[in-house]
């Protein structure tokens, strides 16, 4: 498994053809307490840097881009429940949807962990 | 000027400690080209008693509505509203607060609009309800925006049974926005076929009950066909006194409640403000416009309120918000629901019934007009009387006006473009009328006609 | 203080009040109603409500004590400064309340023949020729409904003119950064896409910016004068003569016009269509967020297009227009509202603007734009302002002053809570970091100026002193501390239920 990076914050995880995709630590963390996430229903086509799900704080409200283009196959049901786990566990329990790629070549044009620390360290 | 504080030698001590030579100086920055240098040429101010005698003048060219019998709806009813709600309304507290945005400090308005929600999910048997908007119509408006968001399909349709200045708002408002319109005719026999319009493409349909012209149907077969193909059912109440007495919508598998709440608390002010009930299903929660309180607790863990899931709106939304809306209606809410607290379940229910038998009584009455004959199957307390073949109901209430009786409003008045609607005239009655007023208005519809 | 506990839950004047569906007892009832009589047989359809509301049964004194109780948490500008920018919280003269409760005014039906409703019309007429006089536009559109709903009615007007004129491809508007939400917001309910325009160090518009982003598909500009920052566009002729040349028109927000009522008439500026807030410029009452008003001034190529109704003047007195044939050359774009605007707000606001009249208007924009600058020039040393001077009728400062104290905005304004005071607008405008906006408006004395920045400096001070804890622990006296608005977002109780809100 290997994992991508976006400019806008969001992670992709990829095993072959298949991803899944959420925000990372340093997106939760600008962005405050969690408060609801909407996440993509099954089958639905994403497109690199389009729309894919919302996230919302009490005061900012966010779109989450996906990284690649793709099907969905699940978007994460728990967190319609549990909107903090996007805070408490952003790369692993709080991801917010899987996809089948349509282009893995796409991958290519994210950052890899190191360029992203350094991107964001620049942020900073 | 008694409302502006400042002596000259104060007006001179501020400028001294801004450093400025004069009021004009800080105007610098407005180009010279604009610049007024003495009032624009219109009246100077006036005493607090010149401003009355002026206001009073204006008042006795009316006639007012206490002053003669009257009879007129059309969405906008005369009740009787207690003495006490006026009182307590004008509490500068509730009066020159803004919205509550510092809730530590403004517990009173979150309190107040969490009552309000609460009764207007009891009225309309719905899950939730927002603080509200601007008036019936443009809930309306937004709530064909709103299913067409929910259902992401773009056909509307609007019975003939819809308030028309709703419809014509819905119309203005959906105009630009790539959805569909259907809107039907005016409907004053409740004869339209709106089952067979639902199809797959349709985001919802909009109908009110108790109807335009009077009429109260039955919308739970119409609710399971809009399901059937994932279209929502948009209910609009012109008269939430009728909630006192008939089902409720979301008896009737409404999806969104949306309402004009002025009957209560507010009085008729020649139509505004309104007060825009919207209420909907809590799985549509986040695609309701306007604003929301909710409950929380403070750090003390005591329980309190605040304005909540606002990211639906402009300020943080900009141009993905559900609406622009940015206020409400806050005082008239305030108005409506003291009114509902002072009537209760048990007041509620009787004013209702009251309302109900006057107009039946009215109708009863309107029997000894020759030729006249109402043609609303049901009702609450307003439906259409057919004046007869050849008659000019606009004609009809100029005539009435004449003899000092505010007798109904033609339904050409919003119908211009439909001749068969010229002999109609929706009259209202509500606990305000007695019997004395209904047999003036018989005995004046006699004489005219 | 926080210390003291008592048995009841209540601390002296301060009064708990549980929610009214948790004192109810069924058979109380607050207001008399004639019982119905018998009627021989109902016109429900069968449809009559089987099951009960829900509702409590109170008595009239147990509503007047719970309202009393509410109120008495609630700060109003009857309590005192409350200076909440862009807002305008100016004090609410009870004679225009007086005047609204006028029955020759307040009891009469839209729909009354207009001949028992000569005086309505007036009213409407009246306070119309003042809108116009004022800002020396053609025309104005009385119906809207609030600041946001004019906005959209100016575009609408702004639309239907280029669709009329066969220039429907503009659909492009720009909008500075600083600008409110409601514009962007506004612009798409038009079908507009919305392009944002960055501003200059000065807080300003920046003119080249806007200049290169005007083309033949930009419907309009909207702009606010004075802008968010409280600064006036002192490059706004240029930027309107653009902006026509350009084939687009300007809108201005009017929300900030209290500054400039009698200084300036906007026709003078260029602006093609600007809604005036009725309850911020001409002081009706806020009333807890709204009712508002929004009249929308026009200019000559858009007043045909002005939405439905308007009242002319007839050959047998005022006539009221409800439909486009009942008035030669109209075409207009439709109705925003149900009747014919906020009727009630309208004999508030004719009542103040003739209290003041011309003269009195002109003072008050003076007093308004002296306060705001006092302000700003007692305050600048001690915290940080955003912008040079002069201000208009509000000051901007941010929270550069706050650096490495630990405190945020936020926690200073709750801490003016606690001392007394309703705090500043918070981060708003969104251009400068932490944003503080103060409007402290014309009716505000020196001596409550003075009082107030005495407090703003010795919290000051104390926040540079590194009191950080004291900040984040504010408020502590009033009748209730922070809420958790995180709490209330995540699993949000949007009403009361039986059983389920139990007092916390």
């Amino acid at each position: 498994m290997t994992m991508y990076f976006t400019k806008d914050h969001e992670w992709i995880s990829v095993d072959g053809s298949l991803g899944t995709v959420g925000i990372t630590d340093y997106a939760q963390k600008a962005l405050g307490d969690i408060v609801y996430a909407e996440v993509p229903e099954k089958g639905r086509k994403v497109t690199k840097g389009g729309d894919s799900a919302v996230v919302e704080s009490v005061k900012a409200a966010s779109e989450v881009y996906s990284p690649v283009s793709g099907t969905v196959t699940a978007g994460n049901d728990a967190l319609a429940g549990q909107p903090a786990l996007v805070n408490e566990s952003p790369e692993a329990d709080g991801w917010f949807f899987k996809l089948e790629l349509s282009n893995t070549a796409e991958l290519e044009e994210l950052m890899d962990r190191a360029a992203y620390d350094e991107y964001v360290a620049g942020l900073e | 000027m008694r409302y502006l504080p400042h002596t000259d030698a104060d007006r001179r001590a501020m400028l001294a400690a801004i450093g400025a030579k004069d009021v004009d100086s800080l105007f610098k920055d407005v180009p010279a080209a604009a610049r007024l240098d003495q009032p624009v040429d219109l009246p100077a101010g006036l005493s607090e008693m010149a401003v009355e005698r002026a206001f009073t003048r204006m008042a006795g060219q009316n006639l007012s509505a206490g002053c003669a019998p009257f009879f007129i709806g059309a969405g906008i009813y005369r009740h009787h509203v207690p003495a006490t709600v006026d009182q307590l309304l004008t509490r500068g507290e509730f009066l020159t607060s803004y919205t509550p945005y510092q809730p530590e400090v403004s517990q009173g308005t979150l309190q107040y609009l969490f009552e309000f929600q609460t009764q207007i999910c009891m009225l309309t048997g719905m899950e939730v309800a927002n603080a509200s908007m601007y008036d019936g119509a443009t809930a309306c408006a937004e709530a064909a925006v709103m299913a067409a968001r929910v259902t992401r399909k773009k056909k509307i349709i609007l019975s003939g049974s819809l308030h028309p200045h709703y419809v014509e708002t819905t119309e203005t408002v959906t105009k630009h926005l790539g959805l569909e319109l259907e809107s039907l005719s005016p409907d004053p026999f409740g004869m339209e076929d709106l089952m067979g319009r639902v199809d797959s493409q349709t985001a919802c349909v909009v109908v009110q009950n108790p109807g335009f012209f009077g009429g109260i149907r039955d919308l739970t077969q119409l609710a399971d066909a809009c399901h059937e193909v994932g279209a929502l059912l948009v209910v609009a109440v012109a008269e939430p006194v009728s909630l006192g007495l008939i089902t409720p919508p979301g008896a009737m598998g409404a999806d969104i409640v949306v309402g004009e709440g002025q009957s209560l608390g507010m009085g008729l002010q020649f139509g505004g403000p309104g007060l825009g009930l919207f209420a909907t299903r809590e799985k549509y929660v986040r695609q309701m416009p306007g604003r929301l309180c909710g409950q929380t607790v403070d750090q003390d863990g005591k329980r309190g309120f605040v304005l909540t899931l606002s990211t639906r709106e402009q300020h943080i939304r900009r141009e993905k918000a559900t609406s622009n809306i940015c206020t409400n209606s806050g005082l008239c809410a305030l108005a409506f629901t003291m009114h509902l607290s002072l009537l209760g379940e048990t007041g509620l229910t009787r004013l209702a019934k009251l309302n109900h038998a006057n107009a039946v009584r009215l109708e009863q009455a309107l029997r000894q007009v020759k030729g006249a004959k109402v043609i609303s199957q049901s009702y609450f307390n307003e439906f259409s009387l057919y004046l007869g073949d050849d008659v000019d109901a606009a004609d009809v209430v100029e005539k009435l006006a004449a003899k000092g009786i505010l007798g109904g409003v033609a339904a050409a008045r919003f119908f211009p473009h439909w001749p068969e609607l010229r002999p109609v005239l929706l009259l209202a009655a509500t606990e305000t009328n007695t019997q004395d007023d209904m047999e003036a208005l018989v005995s004046a519809l006699n004489e005219v006609l | 203080m926080a210390e003291i506990t008592t048995f009841s839950g209540n601390r002296g004047l301060q009064l708990e009040e549980p929610l009214i569906f948790e004192q109810g007892s069924p058979g109380r009832i607050g207001t008399d109603v004639d019982d119905a009589g018998p009627i021989d047989e109902d016109r429900l359809a069968g449809l009559a409500r089987k099951e009960a509301i829900g509702l409590p049964d109170l008595s009239e004194p147990q509503v007047v004590r719970h309202y009393t109780r509410l109120s008495q948490k609630n700060y109003g500008i009857d309590s005192g400064f409350y200076p909440l920018g862009s807002c305008t919280m100016k004090h609410n003269p009870r004679l225009s309340e007086k005047m609204a409760r006028l029955p020759g005014l307040a009891d009469l039906h839209p729909f009354q023949p207009k001949s028992t409703v000569q005086g309505a019309l007036s009213v409407i007429d009246s306070l119309a020729h003042w809108l116009k006089g004022l800002t020396g536009m053609p025309a104005v559109a009385m119906s809207p409904a609030a600041g946001a709903h004019g906005e959209w009615c100016g575009l609408m007007s702004i639309r239907a003119y280029h669709d009329d004129h066969g220039e429907g491809h503009r659909t492009r508007v720009l909008v500075p950064e600083s600008a409110h939400g409601t514009n962007p917001a506004t612009a798409s309910m038009c079908g507009y896409s919305v392009d944002p325009v960055p501003a200059t160090e000065r807080g300003r518009v920046d003119v080249a910016a806007l200049k290169a982003k005007l083309g033949p598909d930009v419907a309009c500009i909207m702009v606010t004068n004075p802008n968010t920052c409280g600064l006036f566009e002192d490059e706004i002729i240029e930027i309107a003569r653009a902006t026509h040349e350009a084939g687009a028109f300007f809108y201005c927000d009017g929300a900030n016009y209290n500054a400039i009522v009698g200084r300036v008439k906007v026709a003078d500026l260029g602006v093609d269509a600007m809604h005036i807030n009725l309850h911020k410029t001409f002081s009706t009452p806020h009333g807890g967020g709204g009712p508002g008003a929004g009249p929308t001034v026009l200019s000559e190529k858009l007043a045909p297009y002005a939405p439905l109704p308007f009242v002319v003047h007839g050959t047998d007195g005022l006539e009221l227009v409800e439909h486009a044939e009942q008035a030669p050359g109209a075409k207009p774009f439709g109705r925003v509202k149900g009747y014919h605007g906020q009727f009630g707000v309208f004999v508030r606001a004719l009542a103040y603007i003739l209290s003041m009249g011309s003269d009195g208007l002109r003072q008050a924009s003076s007093d308004a734009v002296l306060n705001a600058n006092y302000l700003l020039a007692s305050l600048k040393d001690v915290l940080s302002a955003s912008f040079d001077g002069p201000c208009m009728h509000e000051c901007l400062f941010d929270d550069r002053f706050l650096k490495d104290s630990g405190i945020s905005t936020l926690d200073f304004a709750k801490m003016l809570i606690d001392e007394g005071f309703h705090p500043m607008t918070m981060y708003f405008p969104l251009v400068v970091h932490g944003a503080l906006l103060m409007e402290p408006t014309e009716t505000e004395s020196k001596e409550t100026l003075d009082g107030f920045i005495k407090v703003v400096r010795a919290l000051a001070a104390k926040a540079k002193g590194g009191e950080a804890d004291d900040f984040k622990a504010a408020p502590r006296l009033t009748p209730r501390r922070r809420l958790d608005e995180t709490q209330a977002a995540r699993q949000p109780v949007l009403r009361w239920k039986h059983g389920a809100n139990a007092e916390g």
